[in-house]
């Protein structure tokens, strides 16, 4: 059994969350953010920040995938790709991109994949 | 599990941190019925202790443009666990286990976007879940390779029975797993990997 066999709100307070993203809710087609996209701080957290932005710096002092962020804050990705979409627009992170969409991957990335596979 | 302020905030342990140089990450998904073993399979290959993800699933929409609906809405949060492999220096592969069931769906399109591909755990004693999956991700044109957990080391003519009862294609691979073995959960990987290797060389003409 895995926590995803359990239905009904058991995450944090959608109030909560409301509050957390001023009303926003994540974008619905596809983002700027995937959940591995990989998030890196430009910036160090000011006291002006909202705790969860300031956070987010702190996290990503090294590179954190989008899933990563989300679990360690405890938060849904849909929320947590709000926050760091504030956080890209004012240039405190850098969004390290996924495999670009909709596109075969090329066979030096799966070489690379099978190489590093075989050293597990 | 309210956000607890940024002071609490549990970040990765120092041996689990990646180095600046990583500037791409990729994914795998495995999907299957509850209990198949997806989440003992991701702790099998991951390098850290498998985290959890949540997403949140609006029941019927209703609202979802009016902000001032929300508190008459029911949410429900379905979790993903996940992994990490690090590849080299500068790549990641991150590998997310997925419920298979019908109901769990909404969870797939931002899963599969831009995924490699994808592991079908299959459990012998319910086909019926992976014969959805295979189904939706043929749908979808999501590549992906089968593989069976706790098979009992198998003999090769039960692998293709259950080929045949599974419907699969005979160029999709099938092979046994132990979800507990890293090993065992490496080498389905590498037999998709291989496929997907395969499936990008240009077909001859």
């Amino acid at each position: 059994m895995t926590a995803a066999d359990q239905s009904g709100w058991d995450g944090p307070d959608p109030d909560r969350l409301y509050v957390i993203t001023r009303g926003r809710s994540g974008p619905s087609g596809p983002g700027v953010f995937d959940l591995v996209t990989l998030i890196v701080s430009l910036a160090e957290p000011t006291p002006t920040l909202q705790p969860e932005h300031a956070a987010i710096l702190r996290l990503c002092r090294s590179p954190l995938s989008v899933a990563e962020v989300s679990a360690y804050l405890e938060l849904p990705t849909s929320v947590v790709t709000v926050l760091l979409a504030d956080l890209l627009d004012d240039g405190r992170i850098e969004a390290r991109s996924a495999v670009p969409r909709a596109e075969l991957p090329d066979r030096a990335l799966l070489e690379a994949v099978i190489h590093g596979l075989q050293r597990l | 599990m309210d956000f607890n302020g940024s002071d609490t905030v549990v970040g990765p342990a120092a041996e689990d941190r990646l180095p600046d140089s990583v500037a791409m990450a990729v994914k795998v998904v495995i999907v299957g019925g509850f209990g198949v073993g997806k989440t003992t399979l991701v702790g099998s290959v991951s390098e850290i202790r498998p985290l959890t993800t949540e997403e949140t699933m609006t029941q019927a929409g209703i609202g979802v443009d009016d902000p001032t609906g929300v508190e008459q809405k029911t949410a429900t949060t379905v979790a993903m666990d996940f992994g990490r492999i690090s590849i080299d220096d500068k790549l990641v592969l991150y590998v997310f286990g997925t419920p298979g069931q019908e109901r769990f769906w909404f969870l797939w399109n931002g899963l599969f976007e831009g995924a490699l591909g994808a592991v079908v755990l299959v459990d012998t004693r319910r086909l019926e879940v992976s014969f959805e999956v295979i189904g939706r991700l043929e749908d979808r044109g999501v590549p992906f390779v089968v593989a069976v957990n706790g098979f009992p080391e198998a003999p090769s003519y039960a692998l293709d029975e259950l080929r045949q009862a599974l419907d699969l294609p005979p160029h999709v691979p099938i092979v046994p797993c132990d979800a507990r073995s890293r090993e065992s959960s490496r080498d389905a990987l590498m037999t998709l990997m291989r496929y997907l290797y395969d499936l990008a060389v240009p077909a001859p003409r």
